[in-house]
This record gives structure tokens, sequence and C-alpha cells, in this order.
């Protein structure tokens, strides 16, 4: 039933559009001449304003507009491009800075270390050789006095023994024999006594 | 009711008569969406243009992307030769889409679904097209209608085939844009009479076939404004790079 009355109305409608057409005398409305003339008119009036205005003053605004921000942006892209170098070379100088103050300090180190070994060693020697001398000195004395001690021990001895028999014997004794005797004993027993 | 569907073409006087000389020139509704359409543009890529922010707001957006979008169709058809000519290409593209948009609303009327005003277009074009090209190239212009490697027996035949479709040019394009402007306003007035007349039990195939063709129209509103600025961009072509 209803299908029946779409084709109805479909029909219809045909029916209405052919009747419509046949009715008017160009058919479409755009055929009708009538305001053709007042259309080319219009057409060309709005146009020609559309034109002039666009062309004249909304286009080259947007180029304007567009290009300032092409060029800002390209600016902005160079200005943080520059940066980054500056911050990229700054970043070498100071670690060469670093490297530098590194191996100074240890240039540093290395000549005081250096140095102190040297002193320390031209002191041990300055030492050594003060005490060789000294060493030296007190041998000489030793043996000096090796040498005069006996002379010396074989006078005291002389005199002792002079002054013992003068006292158990009271009478002085010639000290020619004395010594003698002194002498032969220390000659006997005088590596026993010095060592010589 | 289920009123005829080409009566949304007709054009009828708003105020009164105006004449020049024998020339009725009075203001119709086509004149009144002519004019609407072009304050629309006008007052669109002005705010698009008016302020110069570094991040664009939406409309700037829209002007600069629509700038874009034609610089790039120009480029690529024309080549950079077309340059001169862009605010015209611009024009009409936007002409030619706000009318068909506009179009889309309802009871509004279809400025670009008349032969006159999308002939007058295309004649415009035309004679604009030639008249470049015998500029550029003088009578070497001719070359045009003489393809090269065509054998000397077909090459009578050949010219006159290539003459004929140069000078089809503005029919074509005017009538492709009429035409489907008309047909499409036409098939949506006849769904929407059915809509009417099916009542609320079978109204709602038509009413959602309606539906379907308003998304359509206005892809193809896009697209013949598209469509009409390319082919200006092909002859223009022609007329700047002499490719035969």
């Amino acid at each position: 039933m209803i299908k029946k009355y779409f084709f109805h109305i479909i029909f219809y409608n045909l029916f209405f559009i052919k009747e419509v057409f046949a009715a008017e005398s160009g058919g479409m409305p755009q055929l009708n001449p009538e305001f053709w003339i007042s259309q080319i008119f219009w057409l060309i009036l709005t146009f020609s304003i559309l034109y002039l205005f666009l062309s004249k003053i909304i286009l080259p605004k947007i180029v304007k507009n567009l290009e300032r921000r092409k060029s800002q942006i390209q600016e902005n892209i160079e200005a943080a491009e520059k940066q980054r170098e500056d911050s990229e070379s700054k970043l070498k100088e100071y670690e060469e800075i670093i490297m530098k103050s590194k191996s100074k300090a240890k240039n540093i180190f290395k000549e005081t270390k250096e140095k102190s070994l040297k002193d320390i060693n031209s002191k041990r020697e300055k030492l050594e050789k003060q005490i060789d001398e000294e060493i030296k000195i007190a041998e000489k004395e030793i043996n000096e006095l090796k040498k005069t001690a006996p002379e010396k021990i074989n006078k005291i001895a002389i005199e002792t023994s002079s002054e013992i028999l003068k006292n158990l014997i009271g009478t002085d004794i010639n000290n020619s024999s004395i010594s003698a005797i002194v002498n032969d004993l220390s000659k006997k027993n005088g590596d026993k006594y010095y060592g010589n | 009711m289920a009123a005829n569907p080409m009566t949304q073409f007709e054009v009828y006087r708003i105020g009164p008569e105006i004449k020049i000389g024998a020339y009725d020139i009075s203001f119709t509704n086509a004149s009144l969406f002519m004019v609407i359409s072009t304050l629309a543009i006008l007052i669109i890529f002005n705010l698009g243009s008016k302020r110069n922010s570094l991040i664009p707001n939406k409309i700037q957006l829209l002007a600069e992307l629509s700038y874009g979008f034609i610089s790039k169709m120009i480029n690529d058809t024309a080549g950079s030769k077309a340059k001169p000519y862009f605010a015209f290409i611009f024009s009409l593209f936007m002409f030619v889409l706000f009318c068909n948009m506009f179009g889309m609303l309802p009871y509004a009327f279809t400025v670009t679904s008349h032969i006159i005003v999308t002939f007058v277009l295309a004649a415009f074009i035309f004679v604009g097209v030639t008249v470049v090209g015998f500029i550029k190239h003088g009578f070497g212009y001719l070359k045009l209608f003489v393809p090269s490697g065509v054998p000397i027996i077909l090459l009578p035949l050949i010219v006159i085939i290539e003459i004929i479709s140069y000078l089809s040019r503005p029919v074509s394009l005017s009538v492709r844009l009429f035409a489907n402007m008309m047909a499409g306003h036409t098939m949506m007035k006849v769904f929407g009479g059915f809509v009417i007349s099916l009542g609320i039990i079978g109204g709602w195939l038509p009413l959602s076939f309606s539906v379907a063709l308003t998304g359509l129209e206005i892809l193809v509103a896009f697209l013949q404004a598209y469509v009409f600025a390319i082919l200006t961009c092909i002859y223009l072509n022609d007329a700047l790079n002499l490719h035969h």
C-alpha cells in the first residue's frame, strides 16, 4: 500500500515537473533572459570590488604576515643556533681551562716533589760529610791520644811510683832507674792495656 | 505544496526597478547573494589579516591556510609564472565557493546555479587567458593548436579538434558549475518534496536521503569551486608555458 503510494508520488512529481516545464515559457528560470543584464551587471560589480579589495588590501597583508612570521621564526632559529654554538665553545673553553689547570697542578706537584727530594738528598749529603769529617777529627784526636797516652801514663807511673817509694823508703831514688822499669813493664804489658 | 523544484532558481526584483538606458539592472535576490558572498569574504579575510600575531588565532589561521592552499594549487598547476594572477584566482575561488556555500542555506539563492553568471565568469577567463597567451607568445600562441609528434596526414584533423576543444572551454567550464549546482539543488528539493508528501510514515527514507544529499552537496559546492579554480589555472598554464 505504502509502496504504491510512494510510486504514485514519484510519478506525480515527475509529471508535475514536466507540467511546470511545459507551462513556463523558458522551462528553467535560468534560461529566462529577463534578469540576465542585471545579473551580469551585479556580478561584474561585486566581483570587481572583491578583486580590488583582496588584491590591493587583504592579500598583501596576509603575505606580509606570513613573511614576517617566517622571518621571525628563522631569526629565532638562528639566534638559538648561535647561542648553542656559544655555549658549546664556552664549554670547550671551560674544559680546556680545567685540563690546563690539572696539568699545571700535576707539574707543580712533580716539581715540588723533585725539589724536596733534591733538597733532602743534598742536606743528607752535607750532613753525612759533616758527620764524616767530625768522625775523622774524632778519630784523629783519639789516635793522637792513643799515641800520647802511654808516655803520659809512663810519666805518671814513674812519678807516682817515685812518690810511693819516697814515702815508703824515705829517700830519693833515681828517676831514671824507675823509668827504666816502667818502660820495661809497659812494653811487656802495653798490648794488654792499650791494644797496641 | 509539492513545490516546483525549479522555483528556487527564480530571480525576482528586490526593491525598485533600476534601469540604465534600455537595460534593467534592478537589484534582485541574485544580486543580494552576490553582495552577501562578497561581504562575507571581505569581512572574514579582513579579520584574518588584521592582527599579526606570531601564533595565529582561528580566523587568521583560516585566512592563511586558504592563502597557502590556493598558492600551492596555482604553483602546482601553472608554475611560478602565474604569480601575478594569484589575486584573481583567489577571488574567483572564494567567490564561487562562498556563492555555492551560501546556496546551501535554506531559502537561500544559489548565484552559481545560473548559467549566465557562470558563463560570464568562464567567458572572462577564456578571453583573459587568450589575451595573456597572445601577449606572452605573440602568434606563436597558435602553436597550442598544433601538437608535436603528430603525423602530417592527421594534422589538419587534429588542429580542428584542438580549436574546437579550445573554443568549448568556456562552455564546459560554465556548464559544469551551473549544472552541478542546479542538479544538486533540484534533487534536494525533490527529496524534500517527497518527505512532505509521504508524511510521517514514509517520509523517513527520503528524509535520510535528504540529509545525506546535504552533505554531498556541501562537498560538491567545495569541489566545484576547486574545479573551477584549478581549470582556470590549467588554462592559464597553457597560456603562460606553451607546452605543445
